[in-house]
């Protein structure tokens, strides 16, 4: 168990930066997950949590030491990876005898056993014990890869993108195991990740990484709704977030052609500004502006709408037993308390202080 | 023609041969014939005459014609102590030159297998030694190893140290000239061998504590074996069959190796015969090593 401090680091490769002067921390037991795009610098940070990586400036803290010029050894920290990294050629209790058969740390052999059937019956694995690595399928080859990192009982967990690789089914599947093993363990987590489902699923908090800087740290519900500025706001949230620009005035959003009532809506008059709306929070039927339905996505639970107003592109969620045809005009309103509105020059958020 | 006929004939037309150009099949023999009669009248048919020769007395150098002795040769080859010694010292040579290149080519490879400036000008120029011809190196060495102006002895202050002359030297002198010659072969494979393994395993290991030894044994090793061990096979069976080397280097009984006693009997004492029958044994003894190399390969890669 342990609390996970990041301060003021940045990394850069060969004068390139990647990481900018981040602050970070992680408490005790949490679950953090990290959302960024491929190369926002969410595995360079991981890494130099690990001690894979070294910070150009700043410090790295665990369980308050300053392990910033350790080795990856000395940290006590787990890994697990994308690609497994199962040491070939070796069964699956070879793989998960390897972090306990350190000559750094010796264990007796009796206690080897005793941790592998436990792990092996956590991650429901036993039955591939005295198999080859190279005979697993990839939901296995993952299980074993968590299994090398919980045999040990590190301080801390690190994962890149371990579901990554896997088919979606698997992934939910791992997802929900994950969460539930980090639960109980109670250990701390620190998780990467691309999928903003994954991120919003999982994270007991999570912090969205955005070209080398850390742009949002909040639980799921805050970035959600509440999100610091409009990059946040498209990145989290499936169909994104409606991004309207405007102006607001009187109590009223002007976006182009369409007006809504915006009665509590913060913000100086005549300034430029991005009104943004979750798609569920837009209410079709009632009173509002006419728009026109484009398309209808159908996903079960939920049906996507798309709409056209005042040549504007709109999305909305709604109940799946609404009934909508192409082409039908409706009336669209929103719930003005749920709308966040942005800078339109910064995109910052204005009740972040934009 | 009947409409059946035409038919087959359109249904042809495409695989009839083309007016112009050759068949793919036609270059195809092209590109094999000459070697396979270059295969024929230079290995497979010397090979297939040398077995005939092997259970007769035929002497090259007389117009005796050749007299049908059975077996007699290879009884008489197989119980020469003379020829045992030539086996052993070619045993001896072959463990002390593969080892050492293996060794020397291995830790090089392994030196040369991180980030390092200039390293792929570094790693060409030690592949220098491999690109010469063997008389070409005998004949370097042979310098080196002199004992009155010979680099070696002045840079190791060994005085007028006999290298080549020397019974009990010679052969070892003849094995770090191969070992010289041949290690940036085993260092070349093993450089494969060794940037295959990926890097991530190296990371997952120090995260999982394993000490330098235990990654090498564990990780390293296993992973570059199967590569290793072709590395060794080749090198064997070059070594079993060297030549060469030896030839220039040294005239002494002790370093006379299996190619030099054949070389020897067939064109100094002409005795053609009873050398086919030793060149059949030493093949079938290569042939062994080899197989039982392979399967070792097999097992290793299985693993």
């Amino acid at each position: 168990m342990a609390h996970i401090e990041l301060k003021g680091v940045s990394k850069s490769f060969a004068g390139v930066p990647a990481i900018r002067d981040i602050d970070l921390d992680i408490a005790d037991g949490e679950f953090f997950v990290l959302l960024g795009e491929t190369g926002a610098g969410k595995t360079t940070t991981l890494r130099m949590i690990a001690g894979l990586e070294k910070p150009t400036t700043g410090r790295v803290w665990i369980d308050g030491q300053d392990v910033t010029d350790w080795g990856a050894a000395a940290r006590d920290v787990a890994l697990v990876l994308q690609q497994y990294s199962l040491y070939p050629r070796y069964t699956v209790r070879q793989n998960l005898e390897f972090p306990l058969r350190s000559p750094i740390r010796p264990i007796a052999e009796a206690e080897i056993a005793t941790r592998i059937a436990k792990v092996a019956a956590t991650l429901r694995i036993e039955h591939l014990l005295d198999r080859k690595t190279d005979r697993l399928s990839g939901g296995e080859m993952q299980r074993v890869s968590i299994g090398r990192a919980i045999v040990r009982t590190p301080k801390v967990f690190l994962m890149d993108e371990p579901l990554s690789a896997l088919d979606a089914k698997l992934r939910e599947a791992l997802r929900g195991e994950l969460k539930s093993l980090q639960m109980d363990l109670g250990e701390t987590f620190l998780f990467v990740t691309h999928d903003q489902v994954e991120a919003m699923s999982m994270g007991d908090r999570v912090g969205v990484l955005n070209k080398g800087a850390l742009v949002q740290v909040g639980s799921p519900q805050e970035i959600y709704g509440n999100p610091v500025n409009t990059f946040v706001a498209r990145a989290v949230g499936t169909p994104a977030m409606n991004l309207l620009t405007g102006v607001w005035a009187g109590g009223r959003a002007e976006l182009g052609a369409m007006v809504f009532d915006h009665p509590g809506g913060q913000g100086a008059a005549g300034r430029g500004l991005v009104f943004g709306v979750r798609p569920e929070d837009l209410v079709l039927g009632g009173d509002g502006v006419e728009a026109v339905v484009t398309d209808i996505e159908n996903h079960g639970v939920e049906k996507i709408i798309s709409l056209s107003a005042g040549g504007q592109a709109l999305r909305a969620t709604v109940p799946v037993t609404v009934k909508f045809l192409r082409g039908d005009t409706v009336p669209v309103g929103w719930q003005a308390a749920r709308v966040v509105v942005f800078d339109a020059k910064s995109g910052q958020s204005l009740r972040h202080g934009g | 023609m009947n409409p059946e006929a035409r038919v087959a004939q359109q249904t042809l037309a495409p695989t009839a041969p083309r007016a112009h150009g050759m068949s793919d099949l036609a270059i195809r023999n092209l590109f094999i014939i000459p070697t396979i009669v270059f295969l024929i009248v230079f290995n497979i048919f010397p090979l297939i005459y040398s077995l005939g020769y092997s259970f007769t007395d035929f002497r090259a150098s007389s117009n005796d014609p050749a007299h049908f002795v059975g077996l007699d040769n290879y009884r008489t080859l197989l119980s020469d102590p003379n020829i045992w010694s030539n086996f052993t010292i070619t045993a001896k040579y072959v463990i002390i030159s593969v080892t050492g290149q293996v060794i020397v080519g291995f830790g090089v490879a392994m030196l040369l297998n991180r980030n390092i400036p200039f390293k792929g000008l570094l790693t060409t120029l030690l592949l220098l030694p491999m690109m010469l011809s063997a008389a070409v190196v005998g004949l370097f060495w042979k310098l080196l190893y002199d004992p009155s102006f010979g680099i070696i002895n002045y840079a190791f202050g060994l005085g007028t140290f006999e290298w080549l002359a020397d019974p009990k030297m010679a052969l070892y002198a003849i094995a770090i000239a191969d070992i010289w010659m041949w290690s940036p072969f085993v260092m070349l494979l093993s450089l494969a061998g060794l940037s295959a393994v990926p890097k991530h395993l190296y990371e997952a290991a120090a995260i999982d504590r394993a000490s330098g030894l235990y990654v090498f044994f564990r990780i390293t090793l296993p992973l570059v074996a199967p590569i290793l061990m072709i590395a060794v096979i080749f090198r064997t069976m070059e070594a079993f069959k060297t030549f060469d080397l030896a030839y220039i280097l040294a005239s002494q009984p002790t370093t006379e190796v299996i190619s030099i006693r054949l070389y020897k009997m067939a064109f100094q004492e002409w005795q053609t015969g009873l050398s086919c029958a030793f060149a059949y044994i030493v093949l079938v003894m290569v042939l062994a090593i080899t197989n039982i190399y392979v399967k070792y390969l097999n097992k290793v890669k299985e693993r």
